[in-house]
């Protein structure tokens, strides 16, 4: 998994081992044997690349169909006011959707700068034997466990926060947020580098012939030029981020107040993905709160589903005009 | 089914990993295939059936680690038995118990109307059986002066009336409220009987500002750094490094500190029996152990912490 990040990268990687399988399945009986054995791999795994669509589509109407119902439930101004208190009949999602909004987005302006910088250093500073340490490192750094990450937040990051800014206490959105720009990281890392990859050589080349520095050329020409392919990256490092449960629901404080002001980074917010994980094991199925969860499901899904189209539609757009930019 | 907001969290899936998890699923299906049948097995043999018979204990994270205890102990008597223990919160034992994936659910709250009906609706007919009592007690940061409070101003700070340590004794400074997340039957209970004071009537909620966190660990790592915080857990899970609060039921009652004796003469307010429930009257070896826990198994009860029938 050197570059996870290109679509080109990965269908190719699935050709190679097409192909390898086809060859070692045909094997010697290549005249009569292949058409056939072709027929059933290929049919075969085209059934399996299908049916990974079924199980979206099926989670999407389980998501349906248990949430639902919680549109008529419950008042249109009860489930989006500002309290949730389910034990209560509160089902105000407000403070939820607020509060995943508020440590994403803080998230993403944490992660966008470091990231991008750093893939700017990978791509065009490093010397080779520092990219050849550097590029594994990073996809380590995906590889981390969140609940490592939460248990690391709480004990050493929290207390810091609280410290240093003096706040009540250390289980903040911005706690939360630094975490998440930490596990965005590797995502946009990843893609801002291969769009930093596929600007072309003689935009360089023209650059350095006009007589730029090598960093007016990298800021002014080769970094405008992936730009898309960079926006792509935040989109993804936000879907990556927006989704994240573990780690923010052990930094967040969890308490669903209404972040309403810029004071508010720094106190506890409670977020959506850590609402229903903390509560779906209480509920029981079929009540009015266990459909209110799935609601909340139902606009994660759909939040996650418009950053993911928007992100395609980025990666399609440039490919038509050709390569990745 | 917190899988479906953690699946959602890699967008990067639909977008581009969709032939590499073909490849997977096909890798994954032909391992299955090849070894074939004889890999099933294991998983069939933990029904119940096999060679030895399997309790299910689930519920209560206050219950988890006695639950547990008492179960090494009880399966080192009986190698035949085996007993599975997790927690998971006193709600999520109950509702496992309903849908009949449990034998016991351990509870520290009483069965509510809504899941008798339940799961009575779903043919099982829960008995309660007391394993147990606990106090719960409040804890805040061994560097706060304050040293005692009355229930009333417990309740005050915890629906937000008192939001400084000053206007109980203390610091000049913010209190940070602490609670469990709501399917503790720990919160349940401290919402019914130490915010709304055993007032049926009343309908005092925590404050939107209290920090519900995911584990007692959560509670008391942020009250060991911070001196702001305060928290509370059942006696059994208070470690040293937590100052505990005496407790009075009025301004005019003395202030008790929660120990094993001040929860059996009933003088320390905040205390509560803890449970375990089976689908139905325990028969055979769910009896037994019961009976067990009754009887044989109360010595571990003050061992862990927690208070004996």
């Amino acid at each position: 998994m050197a570059r996870p990040s290109s679509p080109n990268w990965a269908l190719s990687l699935y050709r190679k081992i097409l192909q390898r399988l086809l060859r070692r399945i045909a094997g010697s009986s290549e005249t009569a044997g292949k058409s056939w054995s072709e027929f059933v791999i290929e049919s075969s795994i085209r059934v399996l690349g299908f049916s990974t669509i079924g199980f979206v589509l099926l989670i999407f109407f389980f998501l349906l169909r248990e949430g639902l119902p919680v549109l008529w439930e419950v008042s249109p101004g009860n489930l989006f006011g500002t309290r949730w208190y389910p034990t209560f009949d509160s089902f105000g999602t407000l403070p939820l959707i607020l509060g995943s909004a508020y440590v994403t987005v803080a998230a993403i302006l944490i992660a966008l700068p470091l990231g991008v910088a750093t893939a700017v250093f990978v791509r065009e500073a490093s010397p080779n034997w520092a990219r050849e340490i550097l590029k594994p490192l990073i996809e380590v750094l995906a590889g981390i466990p969140s609940v490592v990450l939460g248990f690391f937040g709480m004990h050493v990051l929290a207390p810091m926060v609280r410290n240093t800014l003096n706040a009540p206490t250390g289980l903040t959105a911005f706690t939360g947020a630094v975490l998440l720009a930490y596990m965005s990281l590797p995502t946009i890392i990843s893609v801002a580098e291969d769009a930093l990859d596929s600007v072309p050589k003689n935009y360089r080349d023209a650059a350095l012939a006009m007589g730029a520095t090598k960093w007016q050329t990298i800021w002014r020409v080769v970094v405008p030029a992936a730009r898309s392919g960079i926006a792509m990256a935040v989109m993804l490092g936000m879907g990556r981020a927006i989704g994240e449960t573990m780690a923010v629901m052990m930094v967040t404080g969890n308490a669903a107040r209404m972040p309403l002001s810029l004071g508010s980074l720094f106190m506890p917010v409670r977020t959506m993905t850590a609402t229903v994980a903390a509560e779906m094991g209480e509920v029981a199925s079929g009540s009015v709160h266990y459909h209110a969860l799935f609601g909340i499901g139902i606009i994660l899904f759909i939040l996650t589903f418009i950053i993911n189209i928007v992100a395609a539609s980025a990666i399609f757009k440039k490919r038509r005009k050709g390569g990745l930019r | 089914m917190t899988d479906i907001g953690i699946g959602q969290s890699g967008p990067s899936r639909p977008a581009f990993g969709l032939p590499l998890l073909a490849v997977c699923f096909a890798l994954v299906m032909s391992a299955i295939a090849l070894p074939g049948c004889s890999n099933e097995k294991p998983g069939a043999a933990q029904e119940p059936g096999g060679t030895g018979r399997t309790i299910e204990n689930k519920g209560s994270d206050t219950l988890v680690n006695l639950a547990l205890a008492w179960a090494e102990v009880y399966m080192r008597a009986h190698p035949d038995v085996s007993i599975s223990v997790t927690g998971g919160g006193s709600g999520t034992g109950i509702a496992a118990m309903i849908n009949g994936t449990v034998a016991i659910a351990n509870a520290s709250r009483e069965m509510k109307p809504e899941e008798m009906a339940a799961a009575k609706a779903n043919g099982i007919d829960p008995v309660e059986i007391i394993v147990a009592r606990d106090a719960i007690a409040v804890v805040v940061n061994p560097s706060n002066p304050v040293q005692h409070l009355s229930l009333k101003q417990i309740s005050a700070i915890y629906t937000g009336k008192i939001k400084n340590w000053v206007e109980l004794g203390g610091e000049d400074r913010p209190i940070v409220l602490l609670s469990r997340e709501s399917n503790s039957g720990t919160y349940v209970y401290f919402l019914e009987n130490v915010i709304r004071m055993g007032d049926r009537k009343s309908e005092l909620l925590f404050s939107p500002d209290t920090l519900l966190m995911p584990s007692s660990e959560g509670i008391s790592s942020e009250i060991r750094q911070n001196p702001n915080a305060i928290g509370y857990d059942g006696l059994g899970y208070v470690t040293g490094d937590l100052k505990v609060i005496s407790v009075s039921k009025s301004e005019h009652d003395p202030y008790i500190v929660p120990s094993a004796g001040t929860v059996k003469d009933g003088s320390y307010p905040i205390a509560r029996p803890l449970y375990m429930y089976t689908a139905g009257k325990p028969a055979g070896q769910i009896k037994d152990y019961i009976e067990w826990i009754l009887n044989g198994g109360q010595t571990l009860v003050a061992k862990l912490g927690f208070v004996p029938l």
